[in-house]
């Protein structure tokens, strides 16, 4: 029904079965945005939000996807400014779950605000000195810059592709990307590191503040380190998935390798400078605030349930130290069921990293008389932070049926007559 | 040029021995400021309190058990510079804003947009979110006051000081050909509604307020409290606030802040390092 679509030399389902395929996803995106509705029309009076815990699910899965989704700015980096050109077969996929990570995000920010009409206020009356505003130019400036890439892609579609206009600009656009990659490159750097900044000038707040170099905290840098290095294995962690859904071989290993090797080595680095950084805020910036770092971990039995040292192990050993020692060994990342471990745990990892940098210093009490708090998230709050996976799922979908997302895929995959 | 007058820094010492808990000044501050409240107030996270008395105790048990009523309202904090306070150095909107004149925190009701972040960076809980559009029970809105507007769903309040007082007074000294107020002339409500008189407020900059003969704040070392008994909360991590403590026990002086088991109360280490003279 829509063969005319799709991209020349490669074989899809029929439209009646994607079709069936998608129709639970599409009533879990229908829920998310009943759900979004509820938050718009009756406020965020919806949400497990209290007066203690004014950040909490939405601000956490905010940072999340934009770490996990920081493959598309390195992955750019690493092809267009440091001529890693294998990365060329790996790139499309990485730029698509680049914007579906960041539109995601500036949704789910649009729901989270308590006035989302006032929302252009952070541009009409920024303040110059909140790392908020810094977020705010930056991530709209690099969500442009990924529709910006993103949309050649679209002009690739066999049908559209026809059309000599649309075909030059599509060529076009594509020769003066690497303009957009250098440009994205440079914006990713600093809004991933203001939302580490966001966290670490919180002065009032000991469990995340960090010292400065100039007018940065230690955590814009970490920020940064930690999605170039964990947002790959999200980008490696998805393209297996879609090759498991698909059946079908899309990416070549030595680009795989390529780039779950890049991740091992800055998954490694960061995970050193993470480590002197959590001991000097334990030996030196905790002490002189007048807390022990048992403080953070330690509450009564609940609190340590939900916010105990088992955090910091699993995000710095389990899903920092593991991955980054299997990916860097040639040997572990090219056993499939290893790679696919440590891309796993990869991702957890920085999703788990800005789960504590949200979520813990909500929690725990700084006057010596308050008390630990512990939240759990409304339906509604869970429903939203699900909806953007739903479109994102769809949106991946649609790309593969009639994008040429995977440039191998024809050759991976011949059509038998 | 050189300026002549010297800033205000409004600010308030609350003497805990006298204070006995009973609440007056929040619900004088409820009424004062249109602070809106729910049906069901059970829930103390998400209810709007201004001004809230915190019960402490020294946690030992009967009969050596103590307790301390300590009232919290906004800190209106300065931070390291002028200024820098938690809340104001992180909306991204300049919704809230540290004047100068003054040394009051306010908060712009119309501008923000209900980030929260002001919230996550203030560790007195002194914000609070209006989770809901206020509701006043049938008649009740006639009471409002006309000089403080009510706020809507979405945003974000918190303590004035009662600013719109200190504007009423300004006006009215303005009428009779001054340009500076009286001490009593611009007073909290939570000030005048404590019977116990445990609450003083006035200008800190001012050596014949009362605020000042209080406390002794040593504007050298960013308003430190040198009179025996005072103290700020969580003095060491910089907030610089505008609300002082008095109490004669040492252990409600040392549950103001937090201190490692080797330090002494009101000495931490790391603010004794400050003091030190710098060497030549």
């Amino acid at each position: 029904m829509d063969s005319a679509l799709i991209p020349k030399g490669v074989k899809r389902c029929s439209l009646p079965v994607f079709i069936a395929g998608l129709t639970p996803v599409v009533l879990v995106l229908l829920w998310g945005v009943y759900a979004m509705l509820l938050c718009w029309l009756k406020g965020l009076n919806q949400t497990n939000m209290n007066d203690s815990y004014g950040f909490a699910l939405w601000i956490w899965a905010d940072l999340a996807v934009i770490a996990i989704g920081g493959g598309a700015f390195f992955s750019g980096l690493l092809k267009y400014i440091f001529g890693k050109d294998e990365l060329k077969n790996i790139i499309n996929y990485a730029v698509l779950i680049g914007f579906i990570c960041y539109s995601s995000a500036l949704l789910i920010l649009a729901i989270d605000v308590g006035q989302p009409l006032r929302s252009w206020f952070i541009f009409w009356h920024a303040n110059v000195h909140s790392m908020l505003t810094e977020v705010a130019f930056c991530l709209s400036c690099y969500f442009a810059v990924l529709t910006i890439e993103y949309i050649p892609l679209i002009l690739e579609n066999r049908k559209l592709d026809e059309i000599p206009l649309i075909h030059n600009i599509s060529h076009n656009m594509h020769g003066i990307m690497a303009v957009f990659a250098a440009t994205g490159a440079f914006l990713s750097c600093f809004h991933q590191g203001s939302l580490g900044g966001v966290a670490g000038v919180l002065y009032g707040r000991p469990y995340v503040f960090r010292e400065h170099i100039l007018v940065w905290p230690w955590t814009f840098f970490l920020f940064t380190w930690s999605a170039a290095a964990f947002g790959p294995c999200f980008t490696i962690l998805i393209t297996k998935i879609t090759e498991g859904i698909t059946g079908k071989k899309l990416v070549k290993d030595n680009v795989i390798s390529l780039l779950a090797k890049i991740s091992g080595w800055m998954i490694f680095t960061y995970i050193i400078a993470k480590i002197i950084d959590t001991f000097y805020w334990a030996t030196v910036t905790a002490p002189e605030l007048g807390f022990v770092w048992s403080d953070f971990f330690t509450g009564d039995r609940s609190s340590v349930l939900f916010h105990g040292y088992w955090l910091l192990f699993a995000e710095i050993v389990l899903c920092g130290i593991i991955p980054g020692l299997i990916l860097i060994s040639k040997k572990h990342r090219e056993n499939k069921t290893l790679l696919l471990t440590a891309v796993t745990l990869g991702t957890i990892g920085v999703c788990l990293n800005r789960w504590t940098m949200v979520m813990q210093p909500m929690a725990m009490p700084v006057m010596t008389f308050d008390s630990w708090n512990l939240y759990i998230p409304s339906w509604q709050e869970v429903a939203t932070t699900i909806l953007p996976v739903a479109y994102g799922i769809i949106l991946i979908a649609i790309s593969f049926r009639y994008l040429p997302i995977f440039p191998q895929e024809v050759e991976l995959n011949p059509i038998k007559e | 040029m050189k300026k002549e007058r010297i800033d205000k820094k409004f600010g308030m010492v609350i003497d805990l021995d006298a204070c006995t808990g009973c609440g007056s000044c929040m619900v004088a501050c409820m009424a004062e400021n249109n602070v809106p409240f729910k049906k069901d107030e059970t829930n103390k996270l998400d209810s709007i309190t201004w001004m809230r008395v915190y019960k402490l105790t020294n946690k030992k048990p009967f009969p050596e058990t103590e307790i301390c009523y300590l009232p919290r309202p906004c800190m209106h904090c300065e931070g390291q510079h002028s200024g820098h306070s938690p809340c104001v150095s992180v909306c991204p909107a300049t919704a809230t804003d540290y004047d100068m004149d003054t040394g009051i925190v306010s908060q712009i009701y119309t501008r923000c947009f209900g980030c929260r972040y002001c919230m996550a960076a203030c560790p007195y809980h002194a914000r609070y979110f209006n989770w809901w559009d206020p509701v006043w029970p049938d008649g009740m809105e006639k009471s409002l006051s006309p000089n403080v507007s009510p706020r809507m769903r979405g945003i974000v309040e918190k303590c004035s000081f009662c600013f719109h007082r200190y504007q009423l007074a300004l006006d009215k000294a303005y009428v009779k050909g001054r340009r500076e107020l009286k001490e009593h002339e611009y007073q909290t409500s939570c000030t005048q509604a404590c019977p116990s008189g445990a609450i003083t407020f006035g200008d800190l900059n001012n050596p014949d307020h009362q605020v000042h003969r209080l406390v002794k704040p040593d504007n050298r070392h960013h308003g430190r409290p040198t009179a025996k008994n005072a103290f700020r909360l969580l003095e060491r991590l910089g907030t610089n606030p505008k609300v002082y403590y008095l109490s004669s026990k040492e252990w409600v002086r040392r549950a103001g802040d937090n201190y490692l088991d080797n330090e002494e109360t009101g000495k931490p280490l790391n603010l004794m390092k400050e003091l030190q003279p710098e060497p030549h």
